[in-house]
């Protein structure tokens, strides 16, 4: 999916985002009780556009959860911080890669933040299973695309 | 009260992610790209998080309920089906092709790659159209969920 860039380890700065969404998802289950999965809260608030079957719960503060998303990269550049992002060209491909994303997490129930590691903060073993499955997926589909189609 | 905190905490998840470099399609398929530019940092990452959530749960539930509700509210299904399967390859596959899950697509709307504006859209039918798929019966064979 275009070229291939080379970037940096950060073994740090990755160290310390990480423990930041840590404690996001530690704060939202010590103030909602809930699971921090970017999938469920996503599902939460298409239920209020299209039916999911599903009662709507607890919409309010997912929604504003959701905005606090959208705004920390602004944030971020307003104190200073730079932004490195390198997206694929290849519309199409992005266009499927979303629909298989939104489509396997609403099947698996989760994502790389709800099974990935609040899942597996509870040692759930249904989590341990698809953190094991989607990760195993991802590598394969990457193998596949670079080094054997030859990575376009 | 609510709105406010929920904001807050999707901001600090918003700038682990930025700050981790999660937001980089770029690093994310360099992670999963053993063969090739492995960038190990995402390993780092879910290290990171893994550790913080993993003390931090236990913590907050020696409390009995949380500050907004009265209980805690924990997946209780331990079923390894196969919703669950399917949907995490598929959702590996798609994750290998764009490079985004879930947390960074939104993150990543407001930089405004071309890539990033098709991406979310497409996410958010397919999160539909999978949870119709869920609830099909095909799907659990024991009728569960």
């Amino acid at each position: 999916m275009g070229p291939t860039i080379v970037t940096d380890f950060t073994p740090w700065v990755s160290l310390a985002g990480g423990m930041l969404i840590g404690l996001s998802a530690v704060i939202v289950m010590a103030l909602f009780g809930k699971i921090a999965g970017i999938s469920g809260i996503t599902k939460s608030i298409i239920g209020a556009m299209a039916p999911t079957g599903n009662a709507p719960q607890e919409r309010d503060w997912r929604l504003a959860f959701v905005l606090g998303l959208i705004a920390a990269p602004v944030i971020y550049r307003l104190v200073g911080g730079a932004i490195e992002q390198t997206v694929s060209s290849n519309l199409l491909a992005m266009a499927v890669a979303g629909l298989l994303v939104g489509f396997g997490t609403g099947l698996g129930s989760g994502c790389t933040s709800g099974h990935g590691v609040c899942g597996l903060a509870r040692l759930s073993r249904r989590s341990f299973v698809a953190v094991v499955t989607f990760m195993a997926a991802g590598f394969a589909t990457v193998f596949v695309l670079r080094h054997v189609l030859g990575g376009a | 009260m609510r709105h406010l905190l929920g904001f807050a905490s999707g901001l600090l998840f918003g700038l682990g992610l930025v700050l981790s470099g999660m937001a980089n399609p770029a690093k994310v398929l360099n992670f999963l790209d053993l063969a090739g530019s492995w960038d190990p940092s995402l390993g780092f990452v879910m290290g990171g998080a893994l550790l913080v959530t993993f003390l931090g749960y236990r913590m907050v539930w020696r409390k009995s309920t949380p500050v907004f509700s009265d209980r805690f509210d924990l997946p209780s299904s331990t079923q390894i089906d196969r919703p669950l399967v399917l949907g995490a390859a598929l959702f590996g596959i798609g994750w290998g092709i764009g490079g985004f899950c879930p947390g960074p697509a939104w993150v990543a709307l407001p930089l405004l790659a071309p890539g990033a504006i098709v991406f979310l859209p497409m996410m958010l039918i397919g999160l539909w159209l999978g949870e119709k798929g869920r609830n099909l019966s095909t799907l659990s064979p024991k009728g569960t969920r």
